[in-house]
C-alpha cells in the first residue's frame, strides 16, 4: 500500500470517525451537565433575548477595547474566514465531501482558491508572531503552540502540492490528506473546539447578565 | 526476414534510406534523452546489430501488450526493428504450437545463455495451477527463463506491478514478475497497454548501448513515464480556471473541460500519453472525452472508482461515521449524567449530614 492509498483510506477513515465521535463525546458530555435553568428573574421586559443576542453581539470587542485589539482581531477575522472559503470552496475539497455526503456547489477558480490559501497562511503566521512577541498578554501553553502546527500544516502542504513544490505530487498530496486527518483527529480534544463552544460560552455569559443586578 | 544478418541490410533491403534511418536513431536517442553525439553511434551499431535472442513470456494476460507494439503502423521503422529481433518465443506470434515451440524457447535458452532478453506480459499466479503452457507453471517457467537470462523487461502493468489478476480479492495469488526475479536488472514497462513507443526504445537502447535505461523507483523508464500526465494535458488550462465538464456529454464535456470530476487519475499517473499520444500521435484519453484511469500506476485497479474523481476518500459509505456520531453522543452523555446523579448524591448526603 502506498502512502497516498494509506492516506485516502484508513487513515482518513479512522480520523474521520474520531472526530464525529470526539465532537459527540465533548459536545454532549458538557450540555447534559447543566446546573439547572436561573430561577431568578430576567433584568428587563426583553428578558432571555439579550443573553441569546451577546453570542453576536461579543463578535467584535467593544467600545473601550475597540483601539487596542483591532489589530488581532481583523488578522484572526481573515484567517478563519480565508480558511473557511479554502476548505469549502476549492473543487477538490468539495468533490471529498461530495464523495461523503452527496452535496455539492460550485467552486472557486483555482487562482482564487490559491491566494486565498496564502492569505490564510500568512495570517496565521502574523498571529503567531504576535503570540510569540508578547508573552506577557499571552501566556501561551504547549497546546497553543501544537495547536498552531497542527492548523498550519494542511494550509502548507495543500499549497505546496497544488503549486507542485517539494516532494512528487502524490507524495506531497498523501501529506497533505495526513496532515489533515491529524487535524481532524486532534480537534475535539483540543482548543480547536472553540468552534462549539463559544456560542455557548457567549449565551451563558449573556443569560447571567441579563439576570444579574437591580431590574430596570 | 531471416536471411538478413544485420540490421543495416534488413532496412535497406525494405527500401529505408539511411537518412531515414539516421533520422530515427537521433529521435531515439533524443527521446531516450540521451546526448545528441549518440545518434550517429547509435546508427553506426544498430547497422551492425546482429539479432539478438528474445523470448517473450505470457503468462496472465489477455493480449493487450502484444496487439499495442504489433498494432502500430506499419511500415514503420520501430515494426522494423521489433521484426528484426530473433523473437525466438512468442505465443501469439510464432508459427511453431505444442512441443516444437517449447523446444525452439529452450534451445534458444541453451544457445544463448547469459545473453538473452526475457520479456514478459501477463501477472504470475502463486497457486501454480490456475496458468501453465505445455504443462508448466508459469511460475516454473519464470525462474527457468529468467536463470540465464540477460535482463527482463516486463510489458505491461500486470507483470510490473500484478495488474487486473492482482486486483481485489486476487482469486489466483497473482504476484509481479519483480516479487519472484530479484537477481536480474528489471526494468518495468507499465500501461493497460503500454506504449509501443516506449517497448521499442527500451530495446532500441538495450541494442545500441547495451544497457537499460534510467528508471524510476517503479522502476519505468524516466524517459517515458518521468512524467505527469497532468502536467502536459492540453486540457489544464481548464483545470487551472476551473472548469470541469460535470457528467459525461454536458455543455463542459462538449467543450472538452478538465475531466477531473469524472474521474481523471492524470494528477498520480506517470505516463507518456499526453504528449506522445496513441496511434502514431493521433490521440489519447482524455483527448477522446474519457478521463484518465492511471493504467500505468500500481494497483491501479483498486484504486477506487474509475469515475471517481482523485479527490474522494476510499472507505466505502460513512456509516462507520454516523455510528461513530452516536457512539460519541452516547458515552458523552451517559458521562454527564452520571456525574449529575452523583452530584446530586453529594447533595443529599452534606443535607442529611446536616
Amino acid at each position: 500500500m502506498s502512502l497516498l492509498e494509506f492516506a485516502r483510506g484508513p487513515a482518513i477513515h479512522a480520523s474521520l470517525i474520531i472526530m464525529v465521535a470526539g465532537i459527540a463525546l465533548r459536545l454532549l458530555g458538557v450540555l447534559v451537565l447543566t446546573r439547572g435553568a436561573d430561577l431568578s428573574r430576567p433584568r428587563d421586559a426583553f428578558g432571555n433575548f439579550k443573553g441569546y443576542r451577546m453570542v453576536f453581539s461579543r463578535a467584535w470587542p467593544s467600545d473601550e477595547f475597540t483601539t487596542p485589539t483591532r489589530y488581532q482581531t481583523i488578522v484572526a477575522y481573515i484567517f478563519h474566514v480565508a480558511t473557511l472559503i479554502v476548505v469549502v470552496g476549492i473543487v477538490p475539497h468539495i468533490e471529498f465531501i461530495a464523495s461523503l455526503t452527496g452535496l455539492s456547489w460550485p467552486g472557486l477558480p483555482n487562482w482564487m482558491g490559491v491566494a486565498l490559501g496564502t492569505i490564510a497562511l500568512a495570517s496565521l503566521i502574523a498571529l503567531i508572531l504576535r503570540r510569540l512577541s508578547k508573552p506577557a498578554v499571552y501566556n501561551s501553553t504547549r497546546g497553543d503552540y501544537v495547536t498552531w502546527v497542527i492548523v498550519a500544516l494542511p494550509l502548507i502542504t495543500g499549497l505546496m502540492a497544488f503549486a507542485h513544490v517539494g516532494l512528487r505530487y502524490e507524495t506531497m498530496l498523501a501529506l497533505h490528506i495526513l496532515s489533515s486527518a491529524l487535524l481532524f483527529a486532534y480537534m475535539p480534544f483540543s482548543k480547536l473546539m472553540h468552534a462549539f463552544w463559544f456560542v455557548f460560552s457567549r449565551a451563558q455569559s449573556g443569560l447571567a447578565y441579563a439576570h444579574k443586578g437591580v431590574r430596570i | 526476414m531471416a536471411n538478413e544478418s544485420t540490421l543495416g541490410h534488413l532496412l535497406r533491403s525494405q527500401g529505408i534510406s539511411r537518412r531515414a534511418f539516421l533520422k530515427f536513431c537521433s529521435t531515439t536517442a533524443t527521446l531516450l534523452a540521451l546526448p545528441a553525439g549518440v545518434a550517429p553511434a547509435m546508427a553506426e551499431t544498430l547497422a551492425s546489430a546482429r539479432r539478438p535472442s528474445v523470448i517473450w513470456l505470457s503468462f496472465q494476460e489477455c493480449t493487450g501488450c502484444t496487439e499495442a507494439l504489433t498494432r502500430s503502423h506499419s511500415p514503420t521503422i520501430e515494426s522494423l526493428l521489433f521484426g528484426f529481433i530473433s523473437l525466438d518465443y512468442h505465443h501469439t506470434l510464432q508459427a511453431a504450437s505444442g512441443d516444437h515451440a517449447e523446444h525452439a524457447r529452450e534451445q534458444a535458452q541453451h544457445e544463448n545463455e547469459g545473453k538473452y532478453l526475457v520479456l514478459v506480459d501477463g501477472s504470475v499466479p502463486l497457486v501454480e495451477h490456475y496458468s501453465t503452457i505445455a504443462g508448466i507453471s508459469n511460475l516454473q517457467m519464470l525462474k527457468d527463463a529468467a536463470a540465464g537470462a540477460a535482463a527482463i523487461i516486463n510489458v505491461g502493468t500486470c507483470s510490473a506491478y500484478g495488474g487486473l489478476p492482482m486486483a481485489r480479492p486476487n482469486p489466483t495469488d497473482a504476484v509481479p514478475v519483480g516479487d519472484i526475479i530479484t537477481d536480474k536488472p528489471i526494468v518495468n514497462i507499465p500501461g493497460c497497454p503500454p506504449m509501443p513507443l516506449a517497448i521499442t526504445g527500451v530495446i532500441a537502447q538495450y541494442l545500441t548501448l547495451g544497457t537499460l535505461p534510467e528508471v524510476d523507483d517503479l522502476g519505468r523508464p524516466l524517459a517515458f513515464f518521468g512524467e505527469n500526465i497532468h502536467d502536459r494535458c492540453y486540457r489544464r488550462p481548464f483545470y487551472d480556471r476551473g472548469l470541469f465538464a460535470e457528467t459525461f456529454d454536458d455543455e463542459g464535456a462538449r467543450k472538452g473541460w478538465c475531466l477531473y470530476k469524472l474521474g481523471c487519475k492524470a494528477p498520480v499517473s506517470y505516463n507518456a500519453c499526453a504528449h506522445v499520444k496513441w496511434n502514431n500521435g493521433v490521440s489519447f484519453p482524455i483527448q477522446s472525452g474519457h478521463g484518465c484511469i492511471g493504467c500505468s500506476e500500481p494497483r491501479f485497479w483498486d484504486a477506487g472508482g474509475i469515475y471517481q474523481s482523485v479527490a474522494t476518500g476510499q472507505f466505502g459509505d460513512g456509516a462507520k461515521l454516523g455510528a461513530a456520531a452516536v457512539a460519541g453522543a452516547a458515552i458523552g452523555a451517559g458521562a454527564a449524567l452520571l456525574a449529575r446523579r452523583k452530584k446530586a448524591r453529594l447533595d443529599a448526603e452534606d443535607h442529611a449530614t446536616q
